[in-house]
């Protein structure tokens, strides 16, 4: 029988005890219902899907019952709300897909549910992934559960807090400049950002294309790498997506640590750190040396360029991928317009949040014409530069580590008004984006506010498997991943 | 002070819809007719999250265009996105292609009054088409079909070689063609498969410089190209020579009235904000696809007809018109083909009789109620004597009515030719003995009224009497008879 409570297992055990009958889907899905409602307050679920789950369980149970079970069959997860759910509300976070149920299942969704996940609901999130704190939904912030006054971060904010709260084993999220990693930091997770191609964007609602990838939310890198290796492989209806085999990245796990090298960029280890996180990542790094890592100092001179470089390119690709909502065919539509550009002013200008506006605004701006080279095309050139860097910097090490963002959640309505110190959120994140490259946030310990710290790890093009195994191995080692926030124990 | 003798410059940008089965980036089906939004698949009507991906055989199209016009292949070309809100447009964008087009600099020969002139090709490039709004029977709304949206097109755009609207029509006639040789579009320009925009302006004869040009859009047919761009010609003229200066602006050809007005001027001109798309790979061809593209390559137009002046011994003029055409082409070889057929009456044939019943009937060649197997046959009874050349044009008629098949027709209505001596003997004589008068004066030396005793002896047969049968025993009884 199970020695802890239902919402702190792994997805291992419960794949375990339902096969074994211990408890059904039925039951786990019950389970994690019941939680998410007692925790509406967190606001981390834009739709549950009560409903929709009990079925999907009635069915898992039946799979297992006929010895058909795969890994994730019966296993409960959420999905944020940009990945399109058949039948579902799938709004992006916005008022101008407020009414938006989509026709069809993404690639993602498809994948999870053909091994039989259940999916509790749709989370919040910023609108159109366009944020750090989940403060632009327009359904509200999320609360982050360690201190419900703080963010969960962003802008898979919904994913984070609903994971923190075990309100779900794991939740899928998508990281355009750290929007998986952020928010797993800020709510002391494991969360993972593949090389950019591993996992469909087909029926990811876009914001910036050629930086957005899905991934995972999880308690740890063992689930991670099992729902990460579910959702991951080419897609023929994404020619951005990789015909490379995915390897099976939860066998891969136990790949010992000593032997690998870990690289120290100077250039994360800087005066902006605040000096609590500086401590916990020192302090986990020190304990992937006692483990058998060594460490080498590499450089990454162009990482300063990252943010700016990074905010040209993202709301330039934002401002394309979000004019098809118009009010013409789906989606909000202004009540009353005098004509045409009427009907496009009003129903954009009604439906589109503040943030969302100035991307689109910077975006439509970088891209005209006298202003495409300076902006649009220095940026571009100055992405090479990073991703030749991180090349570069792999040369030397296996994983490059530092903090993943430079600070702990901080207050709802801190930022909000400052785009700029929000975005600076993203520093050490977005570079990974820029460069297609793997990245992974896992738990490190907490500041003195008891708000948890991340210890962000890149790795190599394709290769998760290294990531996955080092963080898996540190969660063997430390306890961090294990602590649940106060009041959802 | 002499007269400014004025030189116009064209410039055509000739959008070709690809005969693609399905659309340039969605799986869904193109095809002209369907009921509105039928063939809107998801990502034709732009559903969040949906990706383009590209189909390979408009690329193979357009390959087959650049290889048939001497062009440039790109190896690596890229897609890019060109922005502006409508209704139609439903991403919000149009994918097309921008810096790099998979097609480069390529060249076209066209024929002008003054003999073939070589028209530059500057680019053709890859682009989705636009949906289509509908305005009538909505009762003052504005109805949106999506059919369209995503076919492919192929975007053909010249220099501004051509100096007068009779060369742009030659040209966009050429083009017209050549997409049908090459079975790449079905060129059906009431359909929307070819639309044209010109791009036109005007200079003193003599002067380097080009004059400030407007963008005529909207002129879609041989006819109206050719009057679109006359009057805008004209136009120009008339305002420079008043003094006035030409406003850079893109104008409407309305075919009701003949005219063409502004529709949006240089500072209204849209700002397409072009950037690569990061949602499709740049393209790229290998060489094992383009050599396998021109492996398929049919014989070209130009080619084809060097080949009927040689092996045919035809005219420079009725190979051009015979090859204007693939289809018309098809025919004439088949035609020329079947044993006992002369090349060149079958080509006096196929440019005379048969395009004059075509013509009349609106119909295309591929239409014909006469096959080349049937035409052939006709030829085949011309050559070897059974019917004469008159009698054929009413085998022919008949034959095209649906009457039966040549010698059917023939048969049943008894017009076999009389070659034998004895019968064409006895009519030959008494044709001379009803007419003694027309004879005396032949015998006179007044060989004119031969023609008339030719008529009189054909009369009497009833057009069956073998012509050349007839000359030579009436020539010889007449000369005989002087003895």
């Amino acid at each position: 029988m199970t020695d802890a409570p239902l919402h702190h297992r792994s997805i291992t055990a419960h794949a375990r005890s339902l096969r074994n009958r211990e408890y059904s889907c039925l039951e786990l899905t019950r389970h994690f219902l019941a939680r998410i409602e007692a925790a509406a307050d967190l606001n981390a679920f834009i739709t549950v899907t009560a409903e929709h789950a009990l079925k999907q369980a009635e069915d898992a149970d039946r799979r297992i019952a006929a010895g058909q079970a795969t890994a994730l069959t019966g296993i409960p997860l959420a999905h944020k709300d940009l990945f399109c759910t058949r039948g579902v509300l799938t709004s992006c976070g916005s008022k101008i897909l407020a009414n938006f149920i989509s026709p069809y299942d993404a690639t993602v969704v498809d994948q999870l549910n053909r091994r039989g996940a259940v999916i509790l609901g749709k989370t919040n999130m910023d609108e159109f992934a366009m944020g750090s704190s989940n403060e632009t939904s327009h359904y509200g912030p999320a609360r982050n559960p360690w201190d419900k006054s703080a963010v969960p971060g962003g802008s898979s904010g919904g994913s984070a807090a609903a994971v923190a709260a075990r309100l779900t084993p794991v939740a899928t999220g998508t990281d355009t400049g750290g929007s998986i990693r952020q928010p797993a930091a800020l709510c002391g997770l494991t969360g993972v950002k593949p090389s950019y191609g591993r996992v469909s964007r087909h029926g990811m609602i876009a914001f910036a294309s050629s930086l957005d990838q899905g991934g995972v939310l999880s308690r740890c890198a063992e689930d991670a790498a099992i729902v990460l290796h579910a959702m991951s492989g080419f897609d023929a209806n994404d020619s951005t997506s990789l015909r490379h085999p995915v390897p099976d990245y939860p066998a891969l796990l136990d790949q010992p640590i000593a032997g690998k090298t870990i690289g120290l960029p100077g250039e994360f280890f800087g005066p902006g750190v605040d000096h609590e996180v500086a401590r916990c990542v020192d302090q986990a790094i020190a304990q992937l040396g006692r483990m058998g890592a060594k460490t080498v100092p590499v450089e990454l001179p162009n990482s300063a360029a990252g943010i700016p470089c990074y905010y040209v390119l993202a709301p330039a690709e934002a401002s394309s991928n979000l004019a098809r909502f118009d009010g013409v065919r789906y989606g909000h539509r202004a009540a009353e317009y005098a004509d045409l550009d009427d009907l496009y002013a009003k129903t954009r200008g009604e439906g589109f949040g503040a943030e969302v506006k100035r991307r689109i605004m910077i975006g439509a701006y970088v891209l005209s014409s006298g202003y495409y080279d300076a902006y649009y095309l220095k940026a571009q050139r100055l992405r090479r530069l990073i991703a030749d860097d991180f090349k570069r910097a792999f040369e030397r090490c296996d994983v490059i580590a530092g903090p993943t963002t430079p600070a702990t959640a901080f207050a709802i309505g801190e930022k909000s008004r400052d785009p700029v110190a929000m975005y600076l959120n993203d520093i050490f994140t977005n570079a990974v984006n820029l460069a297609g490259l793997p990245g992974l946030s896992i738990p490190a310990g907490f500041d003195r506010n008891g708000r948890p710290v991340g210890l962000h790890l890149i790795g190599r093009y394709l290769d998760e498997a290294t990531l996955l195994s080092v963080a898996h191995r540190y969660q063997m080692e430390t306890d961090w991943h294990r602590q649940t926030p106060p009041g959802y124990a | 002070m002499a007269a400014t003798e004025w030189e116009a410059v064209i410039g055509l940008e000739v959008h070709v819809q690809l005969k693609t089965r399905s659309k340039i980036f969605a799986a869904s089906d193109t095809g002209y007719g369907a009921e509105p939004n039928t063939r809107a698949c998801a990502f034709s009507i732009a559903l969040p999250g949906t990706l383009p991906v590209m189909n390979v055989e408009a690329a193979r199209l357009a390959v087959r265009f650049g290889l048939a016009v001497g062009a440039r292949i790109n190896r690596h070309s890229v897609f890019a996105r060109k922005h502006y809100f409508y209704p139609d447009l439903p991403k919000g964008y149009q994918i097309s292609q921008y810096e790099q087009p998979i097609i480069g600099s390529g060249e076209m020969e066209i024929d002008t009054a003054a003999g073939p002139k070589v028209i530059r090709i500057t680019r053709a490039h890859l682009e989705e088409d636009a949906g289509k709004s509908l305005h009538e029977d909505l009762h003052g709304m504005t109805g949106i079909d999506l059919n369209r949206a995503g076919t492919p097109l192929l975007e053909i755009v010249s220099e501004a070689d051509l100096r007068s609207a009779a060369e742009a029509a030659a040209y966009l006639r050429k083009v017209h063609a050549l997409v049908r040789y090459l079975d790449i579009s079905d060129g059906n320009m009431q359909e929307g498969s070819l639309r044209c925009d010109a791009n036109v302006s005007v200079r003193p004869a003599g002067q380097k410089a080009f004059g400030t040009r407007t963008e005529l859009k909207n002129i879609n047919s041989f006819r109206f190209v050719e009057k679109a761009i006359d009057f805008e010609v004209q136009r120009h003229i008339e305002v420079l020579e008043g003094g006035g200066a030409i406003v850079q602006e893109t104008r409407l050809y309305d075919a009701e009235g003949d005219q063409t007005r502004p529709m949006r001027s240089k500072e209204e001109a849209h700002d397409y904000r072009y950037f690569p798309d990061p949602d499709l790979p740049a393209m790229r061809l290998d060489d094992a696809f383009i050599d396998s593209v021109r492996a398929e390559l049919p014989e070209l137009p130009d080619a084809r007809k060097r080949r009927f002046q040689s092996q045919f011994a035809l005219s420079a003029e009725d190979t051009a018109q015979l090859t204007a055409e693939r289809e018309f082409a098809d025919y004439f070889e088949a035609l020329a083909a079947a044993p006992g057929v002369d090349a060149k009456t079958a080509a006096n044939w196929l440019l005379g009789d048969l395009t004059a019943a075509l013509n009349k009937h609106g119909m295309r060649i591929e239409q014909s109620p006469l096959p080349p197997a049937h035409m052939a046959q006709l030829l085949q009874r011309i050559a070897d004597r059974t019917i004469s050349g008159k009698i054929a044009k009413e085998v022919f008629a008949a034959a095209w009515r649906g009457e039966g098949g040549v010698d059917d027709i023939i048969a049943a209505r008894g017009l076999k030719q009389v070659t034998d001596r004895a019968e064409i003997e006895a009519v030959v004589e008494r044709v001379a003995g009803d007419h003694p008068q027309q004879v005396e004066q032949y015998r006179q030396g007044r060989h004119k009224v031969f023609g008339f005793l030719v008529g009189q002896v054909m009369k009497a047969t009833g057009g069956k009497a073998n012509p050349a049968r007839v000359n030579e025993i009436l020539r010889e009884i007449l000369n005989r008879e002087t003895g």
